[in-house]
């Protein structure tokens, strides 16, 4: 039988330590969509998702209601759209259409986020992956819950450096078109490498074609629990630390898995992955940095950081597998800059720098992420910025991402307001030094050695 | 709603009084909720309890229960928070 003692801690852990689930996020296929006509396509995309998904929001707030644990959002991830507007769209505006129905439905269902309007080109470009990447700037900026992503390179096909250097471009075109609002629409566009099929976190959700025809994919959060947990353990040794976040992670997992299967039975959409995520938010306490400096560190981005998060990763995961029947997606810590208050405070005090925080990314489960760089940096240096990060990822056989905002007319020294979870940032300075000639080759980076294991 | 099968943990912490128990429990035996284990602690002065109960027998469903009794906390001055065992039972037991 439960305890008092159990029951307060876990009470505690929501109440105090900001524990909450991420997102209940709804992965529908949309492949039996497609049409050759736009004005169909459109319509029967509008029709399947408000169908399948038309219980989401109440069903969250049901869950929500019978064990008290807060449901930060609710989602949906698509097909990429790349894909099922092949048929129909002849130019980028066509694709700007579907983003506005995508729009429409998140607005009619009442959800946080839609994410899926996407290309997967990490070998090569079709004329209609380039048609939807094309039109990513109007789309974002004319939609308000739509999220782009882009893959472009996997450890099995290398990197598709043609699509690099136009995504460069797109970052700093979206950048443009939504310059009135801080450049937001970027933060609502990242770029992978690996990306995974079934991630239920945005802005990278998309609902691969390997999925089945709709699927529950859960993401867990507690950087706030973990911290509080490894207060108590000021000092110990490194099996004491390691055990300390295992454990908890292991609570944390349990709490995404309850909700996974509820919401899956109560939906009657099957269960997908549970990703297992350190997810922070820019709520006090609620910080990746924080458990950073809680396991020794003065700030992120000291020496020492890369061991401390990868050491974090890895038993953030350790504890995770056990808890949940299917693991996937992202599955490790967050390190987003603006939505983490212990990052910002990192990068406005020096301790944080743009090159550690690509070393980080190769010991944690995402990229740069969230990160504001002044408006000025060329198309070019942000395509070899997301050249450097794809690399890690093909060579490390993990995925890794960039999400970055070039704020237009701002410069370093000064603040960016995205609002809500996605925060604030600190314009950090960019490497100057061009790349012009390397990203200007034509085609793409071979596969590395390693990808050939049959 | 169905209440079949489902056990469900109400917790009350607030600021010690005299009542809070008999308060709680004439409300579930009005309402034919079952209470299967209970217990009560004071932790740095604040009254704090958990009780086990079964919804089997109510007529009433889970979200009403778990409304009223709020309200009646409220009415006392404490907070009661009613929950389905499941969560405590995924978090602390392999």
């Amino acid at each position: 039988m439960i305890n008092i003692f159990e029951v307060n801690e876990t009470n505690k852990m929501v109440e105090q330590e900001n524990l909450d689930v991420r997102t209940i996020t709804i992965g529908i296929s949309l492949l039996d969509c497609m049409d050759s006509d736009l004005e169909t396509l459109n319509k029967n995309i509008y029709n399947k998702i408000t169908t399948v998904a038309r219980d989401l929001v109440k069903v969250g707030q049901e869950i929500e209601r019978d064990y008290c644990i807060p449901i930060v959002n609710k989602r949906i991830s698509v097909t990429p759209i790349a894909i099922v507007g092949s048929a129909a769209c002849k130019c980028p505006e066509d694709y700007v259409t579907i983003a506005h129905t995508l729009d429409d439905c998140a607005k009619e269902l009442g959800i946080n986020f839609i994410g899926g309007y996407s290309a997967l080109v990490s070998k090569g470009m079709t004329t209609y992956d380039e048609y939807l990447i094309r039109s990513i700037p109007q789309a974002l900026a004319e939609t308000e819950f739509v999220c782009s992503s882009v893959n472009l390179g996997s450890t099995r096909c290398g990197i598709n450096m043609d699509a690099v250097r136009l995504m460069g471009e797109i970052v700093k075109e979206t950048a443009e078109y939504t310059k009135e609002n801080d450049s937001l629409g970027c933060a609502k566009l990242v770029v992978f490498c690996n990306a995974p099929d079934d991630n239920p976190f945005m802005a990278g959700a998309f609902h691969g074609v390997t999925e089945a025809d709709a699927i529950i994919n859960v993401g867990v959060s507690g950087p706030g629990v973990v911290k509080t947990a490894l207060e108590k353990v000021r000092g110990e040794s490194f099996e004491v630390l390691c055990e300390t976040i295992k454990k908890t992670a292991f609570k944390v997992t349990r709490v995404g898995q309850l909700v996974a299967k509820e919401a899956s039975k109560k939906l009657g959409i099957p269960f997908g992955i549970i990703d297992l995520s350190l997810a922070p938010t820019p709520a006090i306490g609620d910080s990746v940095a924080g458990i950073l400096e809680e396991i020794g560190l003065e700030r992120a981005g000291a020496p020492g950081t890369t061991a401390a998060l990868a050491l974090l990763n890895d038993q953030v995961k350790k504890g995770g597998i056990m808890a949940s029947s299917y693991v996937g997606g992202l599955s490790g810590a967050f390190i987003p800059v603006s939505e983490d208050q212990g990052m910002i405070d990192a990068v406005t005090e020096g301790a944080l720098t743009l090159e550690k925080l690509e070393a980080m990314t190769c010991v944690c489960s995402v990229g740069l992420d969230m990160i504001a760089v002044p408006g000025k940096t060329s198309a070019a240096t942000i395509s070899g910025i997301i050249a450097d990060e794809m690399a890690i990822g093909m060579i490390n056989q993990k995925t890794t991402a960039v999400r970055l905002i070039p704020v237009i007319g701002k410069d370093v020294g000064e603040t960016v307001e995205f609002g809500g979870l996605l925060g604030y940032a600190p314009v950090m300075p960019v490497n100057n030094f061009s790349c012009e000639a390397f990203v200007s080759r034509q085609g793409r980076i071979p596969a590395p050695v390693h990808s050939f294991k049959n | 709603m169905e209440n079949k099968n489902s056990k469900t943990i109400i917790t009350v912490v607030g600021k010690d009084t005299v009542g809070i128990i008999a308060k709680i429990c004439t409300y579930l035996s009005n309402n034919h909720i079952n209470v299967l284990d209970i217990s009560q602690t004071i932790v740095s002065g604040f009254f704090n309890m958990m009780m086990i109960v079964d919804l089997d027998c109510s007529d009433k469903p889970f979200d009403e229960v778990q409304k009223e009794l709020a309200q009646i906390g409220e009415e006392i001055g404490v907070d009661v928070k009613c929950q389905r065992a499941e969560i405590f039972e995924m978090m602390h037991r392999i």
